[in-house]
C-alpha cells in the first residue's frame, strides 16, 4: 500500500509513493540515492542519520517518511547550496577540514549538520556550548577536540562574513 | 530495523483523531514525534496494526498562560519548552526537566505528551509534573478529564489513559511568590535517560519555614513517584543543611528500587539521595531561602 508525500531536499522537489513503514533515513539513502547520510546504531542515540528537517536537526532513523510530507530537508549532499556556503564548502564543512575533524568520516555527516543548527541559533558558541550541541552525535576516532575546533573555525568565519 | 507493516491515518484536527481512536483505540498506537514509538516499533517490541499520526494537528502544539497555570500542548516539543521564555520565567523546574532530555535531535523531536503517555520509568517529565501537581488532560469523543500527575503514572509503561483517549494537554499550576523548583539528574551517558532524577518544589512562608514541597522521583522505580516520606519529613520545617540531608535519605525509603546493568538498587538509592538534595537545594535557593 503506497502512501504519497511530498518533500523538498536540499532545494529540489519530490514526489513519492512510499510504505507508511519506510524510515526518513532509508528514503533518503535508497529512494532518493542520498547516500552522504549515513546509518550507524538505528536506535536514535549515534546521530550519524541526523538531517535537518525544516530547519531543526533531527534523527532520520527515527522518523517515518511520511512524517516528513511537507518538509524542507537539508542533507550534507545539499549544503554546498545554502546561504552560508556562499558558493563554496560550507564553513562547518571547510572547518572540518581544516581542523582535521574527522578520521574515519563516519560520523562527520551527521556532525556536521548538527553544527549547522547550532550556528544558526548560536553563532557565538562557547566550546561547551559545542559539546552540548553535538552531544547526539558519537564519534568513534576523534576523541571530539578536532571537531570543536572545526565548528569554531566555522562560527568565526561566519562572524567575520556579517561584519 | 524496519517496522513491522502497518496502517497510516493522519488525523488534521482532533475530531478526526478521536473518532479514529475510538474506532481503533485497541488495535491501534498514537504517533507524536515518534521518539519512543518508534524505536519500539523498529525493534518490533511493538507492531500495532494502525498508526495515527497525530503530529499535524495544529492545536496541540504550544504553550500559554491561563487562569493561573501553564497550558502546554501534548504536541509541544522538549527544545520548545526549554527554549520558551514564558516558561522559564514561570516554571524554571519544568524548563530544566525539558533540557535534560535525550539531546538536540530528541529534544527537536519528541513531545511532552508523548513522553507522558509513554511512561518510560526513567523520563524526565513525569518527576516534574508529580513535583508540579500538574494536570493531564486526556480527551475522548465523551468528552475531556483532567488527570492529576499523582494518579497518571500506575506501572512500569502502564498510565491511567484509556485506548480511546488521546492525552491532549498538560496543565501546570504557576507557583506564587516565595516559590521555587529546580530538577536535578545523573544521566544514563549512553542513552540520556536519568538513573536517578529529582524534581523539587518548595514554597517558604512564615518564620521561613517550608510550607509546602513536593518531590517528584524518576528512574528509580518502575514509574515516577512522589517521595512522600521525605516531603513529610520537610514540611513545616525551617530548612537547613541537616534537615535537607534527612529527608533526602528518606526519598526511596518504601520504593522497590530498579536495579540494572547500568547501576544497582544499592547505587540508585545512594545517588537518589545525593541529587535530592541538590534538587531541594537549589528550590530552596529559588525561592529565597537560604539552607547553609
Amino acid at each position: 500500500m503506497g502512501l504519497e508525500i511530498q518533500v523538498q531536499v536540499n532545494g529540489k522537489n519530490y514526489q513519492s509513493e512510499i510504505e507508511p513503514r519506510l524510515l526518513l533515513v532509508h528514503y533518503l539513502r535508497e529512494v532518493l540515492g542520498l547516500t552522504g547520510t549515513h546509518v550507524g546504531c538505528e536506535t536514535s542515540l549515534c546521530g550519524a542519520c541526523t538531517v535537518l528537517v525544516d530547519g531543526r536537526a533531527v534523527k532520520s532513523c527515527t522518523m517515518l517518511a511520511v512524517q516528513a510530507d511537507g518538509s524542507e530537508i537539508t542533507t550534507i549532499e545539499g549544503l554546498t547550496a545554502t546561504p552560508e556556503a556562499a558558493g563554496g564548502l560550507h564553513p562547518v564543512q571547510e572547518g572540518f577540514w581544516e581542523k582535521h575533524g574527522l578520521q574515519c568520516g563516519y560520523c562527520t555527516p551527521g556532525m556536521i549538520l548538527s553544527a549547522v543548527q547550532l550556528l544558526r541559533d548560536n553563532p557565538s558558541p562557547t566550546e561547551a556550548e559545542i559539546r552540548h550541541a553535538i552531544a547526539g552525535n558519537l564519534c568513534r576516532c576523534t576523541g571530539y577536540q578536532h571537531i570543536v575546533e572545526a565548528v569554531e573555525y566555522a562560527a568565526k568565519k561566519l562572524r567575520s562574513r556579517k561584519r | 530495523m524496519i517496522p513491522a507493516a502497518f496502517e497510516y491515518f493522519a488525523p488534521k484536527n482532533l475530531d478526526e483523531a478521536l473518532r479514529l481512536v475510538e474506532r481503533h483505540g485497541d488495535e491501534a498506537k498514537l504517533l507524536a514525534g515518534g521518539h519512543s514509538l518508534l524505536p519500539l516499533m523498529k525493534l518490533r517490541l511493538s507492531a500495532p496494526r494502525y498508526v495515527i499520526d497525530i503530529g499535524r494537528i495544529r492545536a496541540l502544539h504550544g504553550v500559554r498562560e491561563e487562569d493561573g497555570r501553564l497550558v502546554i500542548g501534548a504536541l509541544t516539543t522538549h527544545h520548545d519548552v526549554e527554549s520558551s521564555e514564558l516558561v522559564r520565567q514561570r516554571c524554571l523546574l519544568l524548563a530544566e526537566a525539558a533540557a535534560e532530555i535525550g539531546d538536540v535531535q530528541v529534544r527537536n523531536r519528541g513531545t511532552v505528551g508523548g513522553s507522558l503517555a509513554h511512561a518510560d520509568p526513567a523520563a524526565d517529565y513525569p518527576a516534574a509534573m508529580l513535583a508540579l501537581e500538574a494536570e493531564i488532560v486526556a480527551t475522548s469523543s465523551g468528552g475531556s478529564r483532567a488527570i492529576p500527575a499523582g494518579e497518571f503514572f500506575v506501572d512500569l509503561l502502564t498510565t491511567q489513559l484509556r485506548p480511546d483517549e488521546i492525552l491532549t494537554e498538560v496543565r501546570v499550576p504557576v507557583a506564587g511568590r516565595r516559590s521555587g523548583g529546580a530538577y536535578r539528574k545523573l544521566h544514563q551517558p549512553a542513552s540520556g535517560f536519568a538513573l536517578v532524577g529529582v524534581a523539587a518544589r518548595v514554597r517558604l512562608g512564615e518564620g521561613e519555614k517550608i510550607e509546602s514541597v513536593a518531590i517528584g522521583m524518576t528512574g528509580v522505580a518502575a514509574h515516577a513517584y512522589r517521595a512522600a516520606t521525605a516531603e513529610q519529613a520537610l514540611a513545616g520545617k525551617k530548612p537547613g543543611a541537616k534537615l535537607l540531608g534527612e529527608a533526602a535519605g528518606r526519598v526511596t525509603e518504601g520504593v522497590d528500587t530498579l536495579g540494572d546493568m547500568h547501576g544497582s538498587a544499592g547505587y540508585r538509592r545512594a545517588v537518589a539521595t545525593v541529587y535530592a538534595r541538590r534538587a531541594l537545594e537549589a528550590a530552596i535557593a529559588r525561592a529565597g531561602g537560604k539552607t547553609a
